[in-house]
């Protein structure tokens, strides 16, 4: 298990550095200069003056130049300045914003997960029954619905007309902080944010179940007088489960998409407020960082699908 | 005949098929005795499995038990027909008063459990044990069926066991309660010839030390000879004949137990056929579906002695003497 945790930590730090090239080639591509963002528009310069600016960045350097000076102070844990606003520390500005974009996302997961799940069980149970197909049409609509639509949307209803939920911000300014300001400001944004995962999740898991419900051991389990209740929960669902955590890892990546989405429609500081604006001035360090970090991310939750998967299944051998 | 600790009467099940009842099971009379072994024999389709999944009523969704009654006797010497006890009541026999073993042990058993916390699921359900006594006593029942080395055994799980063994584990867990009953549905089906034999040996050891009825269900006549004492013929969803079971190979007194047997090869009984010219015997024709039954007996469409009579009206089950039985109008002319 420890061999294989440390071969996935090496690759991952192996697709981490594709990843920052791939970024990094992609954003020089990109039309568009920091330094027009950089200058105050009001005030004319000379093209000596920017180039001097230019080169005090680095940014006249070759690419290669520039990229394996990055690479090399990242590998120090120096990820370096942001242009725009000089004299912050990219860390500083990633660390600053990791925490609410965690928050949010892992709120929106373990509701779309629980939900899901939940809703996927009580469709495979009671299949083909009224409540089988009103749900099984709400995840359809659930899965149709982009999030920039659903975010506006619940927007509109929640915080506009029906005034239960606040529009935006994670906490209230100038109130001091508490954790139920905190969760009213979180439930709206969270919960938009898990719709399509737990739409996506409640098709899988009826699917799943209703396969594992025709399975011998599940008559086995009733013919030993297992309680019903517990022939779904205990000797059905782990079985279901399987092909559920593996989508559940792979859609994580998804969500961020998701969740950049949402943190701009409920101007929540997160990674994702940050990224937006960092492109919008072609901030290169601050995306690359953000990217970073993100990526890292990714990775590791998919370590942990994986040690998921082999601690439900036993047939799976990490090594 | 003792008091019977299973006694089935007039069953009729049902598989809803299209948006129609199609009887799958029609009219079953069966009777065991305390530590009597009963085989059902039959072909693919004859409705054997059903009538063994309709005591417990571990049937599909589609499937129902329509009429009859299943008289069972339990532990405690009260009969009570399980046909119509509450969900409640019957999942208390489950596991406890009957055990039950299936065909597959390699899907039968749940892959994400170990071998022993499957074992001890019933006992903890039914007996009402603490995790860590159940979890000795399925080692115990392990170490019964002839398990070598249970305790590390009872640890793994599923994928971890062969074939052989993997049943052994689900007779264990039948029995984990010690049921008056023991219903095997096809046990030896999917098990290799040597393996097929080992697994009979031990039900029949098993069943001299506890004394258990069995409900044996197979397709082999040769299984029937080696562990039964009586046997029920079924096709087409009816018991066609029924007696002890060296009467009924001896006497069939059906004609399609007749052709049943005619059909079981004998050792180099092939090369001589194939040297005489004659190909091996078969019983004409197919099992008709069960939803368009022909009129009368079943049987008479693929019935070499079939008159008019045969076709006018299903037969009832002859008594032929000796405790024997046959749903053949002309069982004394055969």
């Amino acid at each position: 298990m420890l061999t294989f945790i440390l071969r996935r930590l090496a690759l991952g730090l192996l697709m981490l550095i594709a990843l920052s090239v791939l970024v990094f080639v992609l954003l020089r591509l990109a039309p568009g200069d920091p330094i027009d963002a950089y200058i105050d528009p009001n005030v004319s310069m000379s093209r000596a003056e920017m180039a001097a600016i230019r080169a005090r960045l680095g940014l006249d350097q070759p690419m290669p130049v520039q990229y394996f000076a990055w690479l090399g102070a990242a590998a120090t844990g120096d990820l370096g300045y942001s242009i725009q606003r000089s004299g912050v520390r990219v860390l500083e500005l990633v660390f600053e914003r990791i925490g609410p974009t965690l928050l949010l996302m892992a709120t929106g997961l373990v509701l779309s997960i629980v939900l899901g799940i939940a809703t996927g069980i009580i469709g495979a149970v009671r299949r083909n029954s009224t409540t089988d197909v009103g749900l099984s049409v709400a995840a359809f609509v659930g899965i149709s619905s982009p999030a920039f639509l659903t975010a506006l949307l619940g927007l509109y209803f929640f915080s506009v007309q029906f005034r239960i939920a606040p529009s935006g911000g994670m906490l209230t300014p100038g109130a001091p902080f508490s954790v139920g300001d905190l969760l009213a400001h979180l439930i709206l944004p969270a919960a938009l944010l898990s719709i399509g995962q737990a739409a996506l999740i409640m098709r899988y898991m009826r699917a799943s179940m209703l396969e594992v419900l025709n399975q011998d051991y599940v008559r086995t389990a009733r013919a030993k007088g297992v309680r019903e209740f517990f022939v779904i929960v205990k000797h059905a669902l782990r079985n279901a489960l399987l092909p559920v955590i593996t989508l559940i890892g792979s859609t994580i990546g998804m969500a961020i998409g998701g969740a950049i989405f949402i943190e701009s429609v409920f101007n929540w500081p997160g990674m994702g407020l940050l990224m937006v604006n960092a492109v919008e001035t072609r901030d290169y360090p601050v995306i690359m960082g953000a990217t970073l970090v993100i990526g890292a991310c990714v990775i590791l939750v998919n370590l942990l699908t994986d040690i998921t998967y082999a601690a439900v299944d036993p047939r799976i051998q990490v090594a | 005949m003792p008091e019977p600790i299973l006694d089935i009467s007039g069953l009729t099940t049902v598989y809803r098929i299209a948006g129609k009842d199609v009887a799958v099971v029609q009219d079953l009379d069966l009777a065991i005795a305390p530590g009597e072994t009963v085989a059902l024999v039959g072909e693919s389709g004859s409705g054997k499995s059903v009538t063994s999944l309709s005591i417990l009523r571990l049937l599909p969704r589609i499937g129902r038990v329509a009429k009859g009654s299943v008289g069972f006797r339990s532990k405690s010497g009260v009969v009570r027909d399980l046909a119509r006890l509450d969900a409640d009541a019957l999942r208390q026999v489950r596991g406890n008063d009957v055990g039950m073993i299936f065909q597959e042990p390699m899907t039968s058993l749940n892959p994400v459990y170990t071998v022993g916390e499957q074992i001890a699921e019933p006992i903890r359900i039914h007996l009402g044990k603490s995790h860590k006594d159940a979890a000795a006593a399925a080692v115990q029942l392990l170490a019964d069926v002839g398990i070598p080395d249970p305790a590390r055994r009872a640890k793994q799980y599923p994928h971890e066991l062969s074939g052989g063994m993997r049943q052994r584990a689900t007779i264990a867990m039948a029995l984990a309660c010690d049921p008056a009953l023991l219903i095997a549905d096809e046990p030896t089906t999917a098990l290799d010839v040597t393996i097929q034999a080992q697994i009979l040996d031990l039900l029949q050891q098993l069943q001299a030390q506890r004394g258990m009825g069995i409900l044996f269900v197979t397709h082999n006549l040769g299984v029937v000879a080696e562990i039964a004492d009586r046997v029920a013929v079924m096709y087409a969803g009816r018991v066609v004949e029924t007696g002890r079971v060296a009467d009924v190979f001896a006497h069939p007194r059906h004609p399609y137990t007749i052709g049943l047997m005619r059909s079981v090869p004998r050792l180099g009984e092939a090369t001589l056929l194939k040297q005489a010219g004659t190909p091996l015997p078969t019983i004409p024709g197919t099992v008709p579906s069960l939803a368009r039954l022909p009129q009368g007996c079943s049987f008479a469409p693929r019935c070499s002695h079939a008159i008019e009579a045969c076709r006018a009206a299903v037969p009832p089950l002859l008594d032929t003497g000796n405790d024997q039985a046959s749903r053949c109008i002309r069982w004394q002319e055969l």
